[in-house]
């Protein structure tokens, strides 16, 4: 454990750390930012009025929606002398936001990131390819510094370039790879088809921590199998700070968040109502200690469940589940709400599909018509037509049970669907065209 | 006695076949039979060849998903009633055929027919003790 007073701290006292921060943090939006200011007033709220964690309720939530509106820098809380970085959002739904950081906003980040390397078994003596892109994305420079704080090797090769990434991992041995898993994904089908030599286990490569975008257990096993390492899944959302919300420890098993730094709450996304630990919901962040640029219950759009176990690694801190959908990611078919990781979950419990797939949504006239491509590998394959047609059907026939609609679904070509070097496109709507 | 097919997974779209056999002409492997089972979007090409598994390195390395499968190969007299003659064994010996397609055979006197069965061992002694003459696996692939 990196911080072990911090990360393994009895939890009454860390919900004790936790009110005395969160009430700092409200005052601070609310004394340092108009927004803020604003809205509290507006909903008849002032940080006086903070007694509880409970209290919380009573403050209003922060959308994505006021976020993009005060774009660039209206959220900013400091004079902008003492913001020393800006990141931006992907950008991945809509325009993108841009946050603002500190010195000690930056100091924190990297130690939360060295908590998250040292939680799936880094030490100083590793050394980490970081192939998240650099750049205005969070990912790059986030796990950079996070890397030095640790006091690991950094190798800053950012992400593309799939030939050299795999050669620097033979040459200079690197034991850690940072990067998306779809991304991972890419290297391992680059590796088997463009350098049938290289043979990652033949590397010093030991463990992954993939991010940036929702994937998985069937992702993971392929991962950890193909490329003979511990993946380990890394969440966090440039609003909030960027990776190193939470992460997943040597449990594999849910991701702590670092309640120190966020508090968390669960939300019925349509109602704005708290739902009690346990329940699925719209994940709500508040910062405890940031300074350039606190989010006070920021509405995440991610949908996930948070609860509290006794972890087998020792930390207190409460546990997300891997999120598995965006509610701005969900799809409209027929009047079906439809999550493309449903999509994603049903093709991997057929037996060896691989995580290939495209959803391509059009209408037709009046009706919303939905196509899954599905990449057919060879351990899918045979040479009898009826055995190819019974796997289409049996796709066919979970998609209507699970989703309650019916899908065309339709065999494809390996690499016949664009990889992407970043996020991954699983989902194209002609609909929005 | 038994014959290497190949089976290769192809997308019913213009140039597919032709990136196919160029990857074969590229490893310069001679195609004896071709046949393709096809749905609306989808379709199998099933290959008889010289040398089937530098075929199927050759389609591997260009991640191509194909497989190869054991078929047999029933010589057949080039005469009216000779291929009834052989279902007639068929029936009788309670055979039944996944699929079938005929073999080049030119300027032989007897024609070659590639059968794949639901249980091939069963099939090739079935057809052995019938009296059926196959052809040897050596008549096909370079050894």
């Amino acid at each position: 454990m990196f911080n072990p007073e911090f990360e393994s701290m009895p939890v009454p006292k860390l919900k004790e750390l936790q009110l005395e921060r969160l009430q700092w943090s409200v005052r601070h939006a609310y004394e340092n930012n108009a927004v803020y200011k604003r809205k509290f007033d507006a909903a008849g709220f002032h940080p006086d009025q903070l007694k509880s964690l409970d209290d919380l309720r009573r403050v209003p939530f922060l959308t994505k929606h006021e976020m993009r509106e005060a774009s660039p820098f209206g959220l900013f809380a400091t004079p902008m002398r003492e913001v020393v970085r800006v990141h931006s959002s992907s950008g991945t739904t809509g325009n993108a936001t841009v946050v603002g950081y500190t010195k000690q906003d930056l100091d924190v980040w990297a130690t939360l990131i060295a908590r998250c390397l040292a939680a799936t078994g880094a030490t100083e003596e590793d050394i980490v390819q970081v192939a998240y892109g650099y750049g205005l994305f969070t990912g790059g420079l986030g796990l950079h510094y996070g890397v030095e704080k640790l006091g690991a090797t950094v190798v800053p090769i950012s992400g593309g370039n799939t030939d050299r990434q795999l050669m620097l991992i033979r040459d200079y041995g690197s034991s850690m790879l940072a990067c998306t898993p779809s991304y991972a994904i890419n290297m391992i089908d680059f590796a088997a088809k463009q350098m049938p030599d290289f043979d990652f286990r033949k590397t010093k490569l030991r463990r992954g921590i993939f991010g940036a975008e929702p994937w998985t257990e069937a992702m993971r096993k392929e991962i950890e199998t193909k490329m003979g390492i511990d993946a380990y899944d890394i969440y966090g959302l440039s609003e909030v700070m960027g990776p190193g919300v939470s992460n997943e420890c040597s449990a594999k098993q849910g991701l702590h968040v670092f309640e120190d730094h966020f508090l968390v709450e669960i939300i019925d996304p349509e109602t704005g109502e708290v739902l009690p630990e346990g329940s699925q919901g719209e994940i709500v962040y508040t910062s405890l200690t940031k300074e350039a640029c606190p989010v006070i219950r920021y509405r995440s759009r991610d949908i996930t469940r948070i609860y509290r176990d006794a972890c087998s690694c020792g930390r207190t801190h409460i546990k997300m589940d891997k999120v598995t959908g965006r509610s701005d990611d969900m799809l409209i078919i027929r009047g079906v709400n439809v999550f493309p990781s449903q999509i994603e979950a049903i093709l991997m419990e057929i037996e060896g599909v691989e995580p290939h797939y495209q959803i391509v949504v059009d209408r037709k006239g009046t009706m919303d018509d939905i196509e899954v491509m599905v990449e057919v590998e060879e351990a899918i394959f045979s040479d009898e037509l009826k055995v190819m047609n019974a796997l289409r059907d049996r796709i066919t026939n979970r998609f209507r049970s699970v989703l309650g609609i019916s899908a065309k679904v339709t065999l494809a070509e390996p690499s016949s669907i664009a990889r992407s070097q970043g996020k991954a496109q699983r989902v194209i709507d002609k609909r929005k065209q | 006695m038994k014959i290497t097919q190949l089976s290769v997974f192809l997308e019913n779209k213009p140039g597919r076949l032709q990136q196919i056999l160029s990857v074969l002409a590229g490893a310069s492997i001679n195609i004896q039979t071709l046949t393709i089972a096809e749905v609306t979007d989808f379709g199998i090409l099933r290959l008889i060849v010289d040398r089937p598994d530098d075929a199927y390195q050759a389609l591997k390395a260009q991640h191509i998903t194909c497989s190869r499968t054991e078929v047999l190969g029933v010589v057949l007299d080039d005469s009216p009633g000779a291929l009834y003659t052989l279902m007639e064994a068929f029936s009788k010996r309670q055979l039944n055929i996944e699929y079938m397609y005929a073999y080049a055979n030119p300027g032989q006197a007897s024609s070659i027919m590639i059968f794949r069965f639901e249980d091939l061992e069963k099939a090739q002694a079935a057809l052995l003790e019938e009296g059926i003459q196959l052809v040897p696996r050596s008549e096909i692939h370079d050894v």
